[in-house]
């Protein structure tokens, strides 16, 4: 039996960095023939996660997934990265997972695959025509990570290769807890020490004014670093994280970030509270939250109207170095938009306005992750206090937030750049 | 004291395939500020190897290898890989080495930095103002490694990650002996099953009696594996390897190979001897060796002029697959590009010219390999080891000279 010549599928480069483009290129099919192009991942929870679409081939038999249209799948039109970006649990799966890399020390491995035909299910069935493998990576080559566990502060530095100095940032995440290295991992891997910040437990420090100094205790050990210059730390945060930033550029006597970045916050805090006041908040506005046709919960309502009073509100008007707030219009989380109004205004008044940036997304959710990441519609949540698992809804359009993380990612490292590391003097718009 | 603030170093990518190009970029310098971008490797024998290009940054502060000139260094000009293939070992190192990568599992770790003006030595003394590390791979993701010792035959079997089938390659070096694996590896990161053929041992040339057997039933190994085409399988054959390529490819009744790549070789071979025929036919030639000015051993000579005694020469007037030629002008080590001419006359009067495609390169010498690595000019060679008297083994090393200047 004479066996068929299979095509020949590359993927270039065969090794990046999450944030890195990559071309798909299947080679010697027969002209204008239809094929689907597969991607699988086997996630660290064990789950599978895949996108798939359906492409034709050319005069010459070439598919490229860089340039070609797709005619449906997860994804269509001319997406480069949609193998990525488009992926979601197979059939079959739990509902409202998350693909989170907890070990950064090892790369997501991507199986990509072309079937024959345009096939939508099945794939394990049957065997691709041809497939590789590619593995995208948090941290680049030569990046040391090293866990912090110093002056009551928990967490973990990523620090770039090179002797450095370095510019530094603090990271911090949302209040689903944890630690989250991910992101500082590819933050250093552009090139800044950047220290991904463990909260406290609820309850754990006594007072507010003790959990403030935690985080002021955090920006230090990053700014005294031998390998960082001092003068030119910034502050990363996303969602509750984001609302820390604010608090504590607007606030501290003590630290003094060089700029900050603040996606999908809001400046809603209730002066001299501690943490746990964002689940009480919860609690006393559970009427306002809603629920979806899928019974997934919409918190974005908690905190409208933006209260006029001001000692429910980080001062903004204190802020004294540049800010970029990244949005989504979609936000079902948390009413960032409105929130980064109410922030705007405030500023202006205060004559401070100039050190703000916003960017906002349409069709974008509150969940936005550095580029090529899945796009996370509603996912499984355990709220702290109340051990409550629901599914909350984030928001946003899969195509429209993925452009968002990609545009966003870009306008952040330039801004990061231009406020870190350039040598002019700083701009406050980008 | 205030810092300074230091450049931003990258190389895109970070982690790559070793045929892949990268792009080196440094910002946020001054404009028109003179720096030298400097690459070191730390090679598995332990020894470092270097480049380096002076560079003066734009007005925007860039510095971009891909796209400036350099003025001047181990390398000139606009030259996006030069950091890789002009590496030469550093100062103070032990003369006639060579860079080949052993273990192919792990990548090659080169450190890229830059430093404040142009220097041309001194970079271990002064700190740089930023570096990075990139890996060069020889393996794919999903390639599989895997050792062959089989019916007599040694070497290493490469397969690409997917359900295949697959074309394959019987992949052979030269004189050198030993077990060289990063072609395969390479060959095999480019969908072909890939057999790194082991055939004598560094400096058992002499003693070396391998008949055609061997070579036909390695060829089978990679005909008959359940990954591979088995009506889609080649030769490819670097120096004597590529000899060798050409003997199977004439004269084999069971080996048939679908095309073979031929590098840096010659037809001159003695009809039915064993391969220790070849050393033989050097030693009744060695009066032809000459010796350069730094006393590098010249062999071109030994097989020329071209023979026309057909039975000195293989037959490849009975090649019937199609044939790629590449060979260096500038070879010192082989009669490459004579012994081609030859070989297409042979063949033009055989009426299967048609088979054939040559690829000279001008100053180009005799180990042509993959893209970026380094150049060697001149390097160690085991000639023979003997036994003295005691049992200790000697071995003779002369340092033979490959080629002239750059590779393609």
């Amino acid at each position: 039996m004479s066996q068929t010549i299979p095509p020949i599928l590359s993927v270039l480069p065969t090794r990046a960095l999450v944030d890195e483009k990559f071309k798909v290129l299947v080679e010697n099919l027969p002209a204008g023939s239809p094929v689907t192009v597969h991607s699988l991942h086997h996630s660290e929870d064990k789950d599978y996660w895949e996108a798939y679409a359906h492409y034709i081939s050319d005069h010459k038999g070439t598919v490229s997934v860089a340039e070609d249209l797709s005619f449906g799948g997860t994804y269509t039109g001319i997406e480069p990265m949609g193998l990525l970006w488009s992926m979601r649990l197979v059939p079959g799966s739990q509902k409202g997972l998350r693909l989170r890399k907890m070990d950064v020390h090892s790369p997501m491995l991507v199986n990509i695959s072309v079937y024959s035909g345009h096939i939508a299910e099945g794939f394990r069935e049957q065997p691709p025509l041809a497939s590789a493998l590619t593995e995208r990576w948090y941290m680049a080559p030569g990046v040391r990570r090293i866990d912090i566990r110093e002056k009551g502060v928990r967490g973990t530095l990523f620090i770039p290769p090179g002797p450095g100095p370095f510019p530094g940032l603090m990271d911090m995440w949302g209040g689903s807890g944890g630690l989250m290295e991910y992101r500082s991992a590819l933050l250093a891997s552009h090139g800044y020490v950047s220290l991904a910040l463990q909260y406290f437990s609820p309850g754990e420090l006594k007072s507010a004014e003790l959990e403030f100094k935690y985080f002021e205790a955090a920006f230090n050990i990053v700014k005294d670093h031998p390998q960082v210059i001092p003068d030119r730390v910034g502050i990363f945060g996303l969602s509750l994280g984001a609302i820390v930033t604010m608090y504590l550029a607007a606030e501290s006597t003590i630290i003094k970030p060089r700029c900050c970045v603040c996606v999908s916050g809001s400046h809603f805090y209730p002066r001299g509270e501690n943490l746990t006041i964002f689940d009480q908040t919860l609690i006393r506005n559970f009427h306002k939250v809603r629920v979806d046709e899928n019974g997934y919960q919409i918190w974005r309502d908690i905190i409208l109207p933006i209260a006029s009073d001001l000692s429910l509100k980080v001062d903004v008007r204190k802020i004294t170095c540049p800010m970029l707030l990244v949005n989504g219009l979609d936000d079902q989380n948390i009413a960032t938009v409105e929130s980064a109004e109410d922030i705007t205004q405030m500023m202006h008044a205060a004559g401070n306005d100039h050190l703000l940036t916003r960017v906002h997304y349409p069709d974008t959710g509150h969940l936005i992750e550095p580029p090529y990441s899945p796009h996370f519609r509603a996912t499984k949540y355990l709220v702290d206090t109340t051990k409550a698992k629901v599914t909350l809804l984030w928001g946003g359009q899969t195509k429209p937030h993925s452009d968002a993380q990609e545009d966003s990612w870009r306008k952040i490292l330039a801004f990061l750049q231009q406020h870190l590391y350039s040598t002019s003097s700083p701009k406050a718009k980008m």
